[in-house]
C-alpha cells in the first residue's frame, strides 16, 4: 500500500504529501509525473512529481483542492493510504541527458505559477546540484498561495516572487516579472514554465518577444497515462502527440494552447462552466 | 449414435431490455440444455474442431463428459489446455475456429462448443470445483509483463511447472483487455474475470499492479537486480489508432480505448464511481471489429442513438458474428461502405457531425479482402455529438524502447519466433505485443507456447 508518511498544509486548500512508493522513488526523474487513485471508486489523477527520496522510498506530491477528486486527496490524513500510486510516467526533462560540464555553463529561468511551483522544484534542485545557474519566478494569486519559497530559495540563485494583488513580492503577473528580468539585461539559455495552461500560453507569448527558448509542461486530461487512451492528445507543431508518453514537456512555441485548453474542459460539466467566472478577462 | 436434433438455443436477455442495462446478454445453458446439446456431438475420430482450436482443447472428450453429466471431469479435460475457459467460452470467435470446423456445420448448425465450454467453467465455479493438481515448486523466478490473457496463460502454465512467477501489471487491476476492453455485458468482471484470475493466483502466481515496465522497472533491472531468470512480455497492443483527418482533436472525439476504459475498468456507468464519461445524444462509432461493436453497444446502453460507420460491407466485418447479430438486435444502425473524411465542429470546438465518403469494393488486398475505394463526389454528413474511433490498436513501444537488444518490427511489434523467443536471450514475448491486435485465444495460445519454451530454455541451462 502507498502510505502517506507526511502531510503538510502549505496554504489554504493546498497540501503536500510524502507517500511511500519505493519502486517509483527509485526510478523517478525531474519532469515526470505519477497517477494516484484515492480509493476503489476514485478516478486516476495525474500529478507531477514534486520530489523523491530514493533512500526513504518516498515521493512527494502537492495538490490543490479544485474539485471533488482533489478534495478527496487532500482529505486523506498522515498514516492513511492511497489505493494506487503508479509511475514515473512521461519523459524526463531533456536536461538530464546533459553532462555536468555542459550544465555548469548554462543559465536557466523557471517560471512557476501557483501549484506549478511544486513540480518546478525538483528540476531546479537537480540543475543546482549539477552546477547550473538557475533563476526562478514564482507567481501566485496572493501571499497565502505562495508555496515552496524556502525550499526554492535554498536551491536557486535568484528567486523573484510576484502576486496578483501585491500582497507579497512584486504586484503583477509572472509575465510582467519576465519582462522586467529581460529588460534588466538578464540572459538565459533556457526557460521552463509550469503552471495553469492559460498562464503558460501568456508566458509563451511574452518569451517569444525575447527569443527565449521555452519549455512547458502540459497538464492534460488522462486516464491511464501510458499511451492507451489518447485523452491527452495535444497538437505540437501541427502534429498530434500524446502528452502522457511524448511529453509532458514540449517546446512551448509548438504547442496549440487554445486547443489544449478546450480539450481540458471535455469532461467539465456544463454547470461548472456556467458557474465559473473568469478572473483574467477571457471570454468577454 | 449422435442425436439428430437442432442446436439447442441459448437463452438471452430480450434486446429491448438489455439495451438499457450492463448485465450479461447471454444467460448460458442450464444443466439440461447443456447435456442435450452435448448429445449432438458426433465424437469424430479425427476431430476438426480440436485442430482449429489455437490451444487444442480436447473438445469431443470434454463434450462426452458433459453428455454424461460429469462436469468436473469435463473441466479437467479443458484445464489440460486452457486456463481461462469461462472467458474463452464467451469471447472466442468460435465460428472461425472450433465451430467453424465442426462437421455438423456442413449441412446444419455446428455443435455449440463455445456455449458448452462456458457452461462447464461456470458450473465448476458455481459448485466450487477446483481443477488444480499438486505443484512441485522449483523456486526459479520468472517475470511476466502484463496480466491479460497471454500473460495469465503463460503464468499459470509456468506455475504448474513449479516456477515462482510474478506478473507485473501497469493498471490498478489485473486482467488487461478483459478488464479495460471487453464490456461487462459480454464478460462480467466480478462473476467471470475475477474468479479466473483468482484461479491463476491460487497456483501461486503473484500479481503486482501499478508497475510500468520501462519506467518503474526495466526488463534489465528485473533480471539483474531482482533475480528473474526469464521474462515473458505480454504487454498487448494498447495504443489507439486515429485516422489523421481534420477535426479529430475536437471535443467529443475519443478513442474506443478511452471510452471503454472509462466505462469498463473505471466503471463510469456506475454512479458509485467518480469517473466522468461524455454521453452524446447521438454517437458515431468508426470501425467494424469487436472493439467497435463493444463501444457501440456501450454507448447505446448509456442512452445514445448509435451508428456504426464501416468502409467495407457486412461480409468483411471482422467482429464476431454473434456481436454483430446482437448489435443489430439492439437497434444499432450500420452505415456500410462509408469512410469518414472529416469531423465537423461547432464554434466552441465540439463535434456536431461527421463527413463521410461512400466506398465501393475494388480488388482484393493483402488480407484477401476486397479493398474499399472512395466514390468521388459522394460525400455526405451524419449529425452526431460524439465520434468514437475504433480503428484498431498497436503495441506500446515503451518496453522495446527501454530494453537494449530487443528488436521491434516496423509496425512496432516485438520480433519473436514461433515459441516466443525474442532477439534477447531469456526474454520471450507473445500475444498482441508480437502479432498486433488479435484475439484472446490466440494470445493465450502464444502464452502457453512461450511457457513451454521458457521451461525448456531454463532446464537446458541448469
Amino acid at each position: 500500500m502507498y502510505r502517506i508518511v507526511r502531510k503538510e498544509n502549505l496554504a489554504p486548500n493546498i497540501c503536500l504529501m510524502e507517500v511511500e512508493a519505493p519502486r517509483l522513488a527509485k526510478s523517478a526523474q525531474p519532469g515526470q509525473f505519477l497517477i494516484v487513485r484515492v480509493n476503489e471508486h476514485g478516478e486516476r489523477i495525474p500529478l507531477t512529481i514534486c520530489d523523491y527520496d530514493r533512500e526513504k522510498g518516498t515521493v512527494t506530491i502537492v495538490t490543490q483542492i479544485v474539485g471533488s477528486s482533489s478534495r478527496r486527496i487532500c482529505h486523506l490524513d498522515e498514516g492513511e493510504c492511497f489505493a494506487d500510486v503508479v509511475g514515473p510516467l512521461g519523459q524526463p526533462s531533456e536536461f538530464i541527458n546533459e553532462t555536468e560540464d555542459v550544465l555548469r555553463s548554462k543559465r536557466y529561468l523557471f517560471i512557476a505559477g501557483g501549484l506549478g511551483t511544486a513540480p518546478v522544484y525538483p528540476q531546479v534542485k537537480y540543475l543546482h546540484e549539477k552546477g547550473a545557474k538557475v533563476d526562478v519566478i514564482i507567481g501566485a494569486k496572493n501571499k497565502d498561495l505562495v508555496i515552496f519559497e524556502k525550499e526554492m530559495s535554498a536551491v536557486c540563485d535568484n528567486l523573484h516572487i510576484c502576486t496578483d494583488d501585491g500582497s507579497y513580492g512584486k504586484k503583477g503577473m509572472v509575465t510582467d516579472m519576465l519582462k522586467d528580468l529581460m529588460a534588466a539585461g538578464n540572459k538565459y539559455d533556457q526557460a521552463v514554465s509550469i503552471g495553469p495552461m492559460i498562464m503558460m500560453k501568456f508566458v509563451t507569448l511574452t518569451a517569444r518577444q525575447f527569443d527565449l527558448p521555452l519549455i512547458v509542461s502540459l497538464n492534460t486530461l488522462m486516464v491511464d497515462g501510458t499511451g492507451m487512451c489518447g485523452a491527452c492528445r495535444v497538437t505540437i507543431g501541427g502534429k498530434t502527440k500524446f502528452a502522457c508518453v511524448d511529453g509532458p514537456e514540449f517546446d512551448a512555441y509548438l504547442v496549440d494552447f487554445d486547443e489544449a485548453m478546450r480539450r481540458q474542459g471535455m469532461y467539465r460539466s456544463e454547470e461548472v462552466e456556467a458557474d465559473h467566472k473568469c478572473k483574467i478577462g477571457l471570454g468577454e | 449414435m449422435a442425436n439428430k436434433i437442432d442446436r439447442v438455443p441459448v437463452r438471452e436477455q430480450a434486446p429491448a431490455v438489455r439495451a438499457r442495462n450492463f448485465d450479461e446478454v447471454c444467460y448460458g445453458y442450464s444443466v439440461e440444455e447443456a447435456m442435450l446439446e452435448a448429445t449432438r456431438c458426433l465424437g469424430c475420430k479425427n476431430p476438426m474442431c480440436m485442430t482449429a482450436c489455437p490451444v487444442s482443447v480436447k473438445i469431443p472428450s470434454f463434450i462426452s463428459f458433459v453428455k454424461e453429466g460429469k462436469f468436473a471431469e469435463a473441466a479437467g479435460v479443458i484445464a489440460q489446455d486452457s486456463s481461462l475457459p469461462a472467458i474463452c467460452g464467451r469471447v472466442c470467435p468460435q465460428e472461425s475456429q472450433c465451430e467453424g470446423s465442426c462437421i455438423l456445420g456442413k449441412k446444419g448448425q455446428p455443435v455449440a462448443i463455445g456455449k458448452l465450454e462456458r457452461f462447464v467453467a461456470d458450473w465448476c465455479r458455481d459448485n466450487g470445483v477446483k481443477t488444480h493438481a499438486e505443484i512441485r515448486r522449483n523456486g526459479i523466478k520468472v517475470a511476466v509483463i502484463g496480466s491479460g490473457p497471454s500473460g495469465l496463460a503463460c503464468a499459470s502454465d509456468l506455475a504448474k511447472m513449479g516456477y515462482d512467477v510474478t506478473i507485473f501489471e501497469v493498471l490498478h487491476k489485473a486482467g488487461g483487455v478483459l478488464e479495460y476492453g471487453i464490456p461487462e455485458f459480454r464478460l462480467p468482471k466480478e462473476k467471470v474475470v475475477k474468479p479466473e484470475i483468482e484461479n491463476v493466483k491460487a497456483l501461486g502466481v503473484k500479481i503486482e499492479t501499478d508497475v510500468v515496465v520501462g519506467r518503474t522497472v526495466t526488463i534489465d533491472s528485473l533480471m539483474h537486480d531482482e533475480g528473474f531468470k526469464a521474462v515473458y512480455i505480454a504487454s498487448g497492443a494498447g495504443l489507439p489508432k486515429f485516422m489523421n483527418i481534420p477535426g479529430e482533436n475536437l471535443n467529443g472525439v475519443v478513442s474506443a480505448n478511452e471510452f471503454l476504459t472509462r466505462n469498463n475498468l473505471m466503471k463510469a456507468y456506475d454512479p458509485d464511481y467518480d469517473t466522468p464519461i461524455y454521453v452524446g445524444r447521438k454517437v458515431v462509432v468508426v470501425g467494424g471489429g469487436n472493439v467497435a461493436m463493444d463501444a457501440a453497444r456501450t454507448a447505446l446502453r448509456l442512452g445514445s442513438e448509435v451508428t456504426i460507420v464501416y468502409r467495407r460491407t457486412e461480409k468483411e466485418l471482422p467482429a464476431r458474428a454473434e456481436e454483430v447479430h446482437h448489435a443489430k438486435e439492439e437497434g444499432i444502425v450500420f452505415r456500410m461502405l462509408s469512410n469518414p473524411v472529416e469531423i465537423l465542429g461547432n464554434d466552441k470546438g465540439w463535434v456536431k457531425g461527421i463527413r463521410c465518403i461512400r466506398m465501393e469494393l475494388g480488388e482484393p488486398d493483402a488480407s484477401g479482402r476486397r479493398s474499399p475505394v472512395p466514390v468521388e463526389g459522394s460525400e455526405f454528413d451524419i449529425e452526431t455529438d460524439v465520434v468514437i474511433m475504433a480503428l484498431g490498436t498497436s503495441p506500446n513501444p515503451l518496453i522495446a524502447s527501454t530494453t537494449p537488444g530487443l528488436e521491434m518490427n516496423r509496425k512496432g511489434c516485438i520480433v519473436a519466433d514461433e515459441d516466443g523467443a525474442t532477439t534477447r536471450e531469456y526474454v520471450f514475448a507473445g500475444g498482441d505485443a508480437v502479432t498486433g491486435a488479435a484475439t484472446v485465444i490466440l494470445a493465450m495460445g502464444a502464452g502457453r507456447k512461450a511457457a513451454a519454451a521458457i521451461d525448456k530454455k531454463l532446464k537446458n541451462n541448469n
